[in-house]
């Protein structure tokens, strides 16, 4: 049972960890992704790369859709700007640490662009707009040859930093890692100002927010801005990680695929976001594994690997909406207060 | 272009927006009776094709029933996907519901994908091919006739819904549901019923489609370009889905005839982004009023 939490003193109150036992575990969990890429072999690395990346996508997902309650359709499309932006970046000769938050940047624009609808539209309209814009960039990326490579795709040679190469897997983990880190202590700590409150704000009531003083245009253009930020950093993360990038990568699939996973993590969290984003990247390998243990004993098993993914994608969104709309983050609540509380029952 | 062949695909996107205009009668009727776009449609249009394969090719039943067949299984899983998916999630925010819509959606395609495989089909010609020739103008026959299809349909769902009590109820329940509720209409029920004949009405279209060009689960896809026509015409109105599709159509074939077949997909998001900015409420749609 957790006793004795009292905050006395201003700089204890704003702390983000704020008992030893929190410390205690954030040292131990940093500690354990230090040593990750030493310890899981070849394929749980490529694996953990890649649940970063989505984890900071989706986190720009969420502060669009779950902060500041601006559906987009279009996510992946941002992730494909910022992509094409650090490949078109690289092959220029501009190094890795420019080119990354020059990607984020030109994502950002595009946001901007993309979220001037929202000023007129919401609900199920913005996710149409969106939707549209998810399209129209989607052919941008077939047909403009000379920058995306059309079809085909574009290439990507192996990132450098400080004069080490960035080709392998072990590498990149931990720029992904130390990314979506510091990625993820920025998001933290925005919704401790007055943008990020006002993204809550307009959320809930838009037009109760611009009464009370809110900036509809700026907050909400800010929000796509920002959360386009964010995919175009994962997009470029994902461009160097992948090293050859085709159209395919940023479709629709993706889009919904983030949209999945903050509703399976809980929308509106940050948490949430970490949590969902690797459930749902880790569940396709998991059925695989699952599938190819099958295929000892019924030999076309692997053909319904892709059907199986589809299905089971669709049920985790239909069940999580139905059964625990919170997401994971209220059943890693509920155990953690049954924890706080013990012995006593909740 | 000249003349000639403006006219020519002109007349082809006319008639090939009767399908679109079908289309769009989905997901108008389920936005009007529920509040819900139904990302699941393209799902639903390419599970009708299947039954309707399965019921011919497969088990030799003749081509009338095996659509009646179809159309009642349609029903079947129109009436389980209401009770179960939507009904728990009412009065959800908007994006759970797209969500559980978008879900519904993969679940359908991932079964139909391992229950059918995803190869190439071959569907019983439902609408003669036979093109016709008006002087120098060629149509292809298929669109001429899913043309007529369309319009039939239309019109018997509008005459329903003007004449029969039970359609009556049903526009009742959609302008104003709490009131319908005190008057003693069942809104659940209308509103299974408007799951079902959206669920139908996509059915056709998603057979008519598929027997012109062939059975694939790509066929789901085609439905997200209808949103173009159901923002144009206006969320909740049956008129404009109607207007609205002929104006898609006709605007994609002449773009084609234009620019080639890549616009083609183009297009029809190109006309949302316009209109969204210039008309939210589209054509004919009612403009939303917001009180705090």
């Amino acid at each position: 049972m957790r006793i004795g939490d009292f905050r006395s003193s201003y700089a204890h109150d704003e702390a983000l960890l704020v008992t030893p036992v929190q410390r205690a575990w954030m040292l131990a969990f940093v500690l354990a992704l230090a040593a990750f890429p030493w310890v899981g072999g070849t394929y749980l690395t490529y694996l953990a790369c890649l649940t970063g990346i989505h984890v900071i996508a989706a986190m720009g997902l969420n502060l669009v859709t779950g902060y500041a309650g601006q559906i987009s359709l279009g996510h992946a499309a941002f992730m494909g700007v910022g992509c094409y932006t650090a490949a078109w970046l690289a092959n220029h000769g501009v190094p890795f640490f420019i080119a990354l938050p020059l990607a984020g940047t030109m994502s950002a624009l595009a946001g901007l662009v993309v979220g001037i609808p929202s000023l007129r539209i919401k609900g199920l309209y913005l996710a149409v707009a969106t939707l549209a814009a998810q399209f129209i960039l989607s052919f941008v990326f077939r047909e403009w040859e000379p920058v995306t490579g059309g079809v085909r795709g574009v290439n990507i040679e192996a990132a450098q930093l400080f004069g080490l190469s960035l080709g392998s897997d072990r590498a990149m983990y931990y720029v992904v890692v130390v990314t979506a880190g510091l990625m993820l202590l920025a998001a933290r700590n925005l919704f401790r100002t007055r943008v990020g409150r006002a993204f809550i704000a307009i959320r809930d009531k838009d037009i109760s927010a611009e009464v009370l003083g809110i900036d509809l245009f700026r907050t909400k253009l800010l929000a796509f801005a920002l959360g386009s930020f964010y995919a175009g950093v994962a997009g470029a993360l994902m461009g160097y990680f992948f090293r050859v990038i085709t159209p395919e990568h940023f479709s629709l699939g993706l889009s919904i695929f983030y949209l999945a996973a903050i509703i399976v993590g809980g929308m509106g969290t940050l948490l949430g976001t970490i949590l969902g984003a690797a459930f749902m990247a880790l569940v396709p390998e998991v059925l695989r594994g699952a599938v190819s243990l099958l295929s000892g004993v019924a030999p076309n098993a692997m053909a319904l690997l892709s059907p199986v993914r589809e299905i089971v994608f669709g049920a985790l969104i239909v069940g999580f909406l139905i059964f625990e709309p919170h997401g994971l983050i209220e059943i890693w609540r509920r155990v953690r207060r049954f924890f706080h509380l013990w012995p006593f029952k909740t | 272009m000249d003349w000639l062949t403006f006219a020519e695909f002109s007349l082809i996107g006319l008639f090939g927006g009767g399908l679109l205009s079908l289309v769009a009668l989905g997901f108008v009727l389920i936005y009007k009776g529920t509040k819900v776009i139904n990302f699941a449609m393209g799902e639903f249009m390419m599970l009708g094709a299947y039954f309707v394969y399965t019921a011919h090719a497969l088990l030799k039943l003749p081509l009338w029933l095996s659509i009646a067949a179809a159309l009642a299984c349609i029903a079947g899983v129109a009436l389980l996907v209401e009770r179960l998916v939507l009904r728990p999630l009412s009065g959800q925010p908007v994006i759970s519901v797209l969500m559980a819509t978008i879900g519904l959606g993969a679940m359908i395609h991932g079964g139909v994908d391992a229950i059918w495989s995803g190869q190439n089909l071959e569907m019983p010609q439902i609408v003669p091919r036979q093109p016709l020739l008006w002087g120098d103008v060629l149509v292809p026959g298929s669109i001429f006739w899913s043309f007529w299809v369309a319009v039939a349909l239309i019109a018997a769902l509008t005459l329903y819904f003007r004449f029969t009590s039970t359609g009556i109820a049903m526009r009742a329940a959609a302008s104003d549901p709490t009131t319908a509720y005190a008057l003693g209409i069942d809104v659940r029920r209308t509103q299974q019923l408007t799951w079902i004949f959206a669920g139908c009405v996509g059915a056709v279209a998603g057979m008519i489609i598929a027997s012109i060009n062939s059975l694939s689960p790509a066929l789901s896809s085609t439905a997200l370009g209808v949103l173009a026509v159901i923002i144009l015409g206006g969320l909740d109105s049956i008129a404009g889905a109607i207007i609205a599709g002929l104006i898609v159509g006709w605007l994609e074939a002449i773009a084609v005839g234009y620019f080639g077949g890549k616009v083609r997909d183009l297009v029809p998001y190109a006309i949302v982004l316009v209109i969204l900015m210039i008309r939210p409420y589209g054509l004919f749609g009612t403009r939303d009023i917001e009180r705090l």
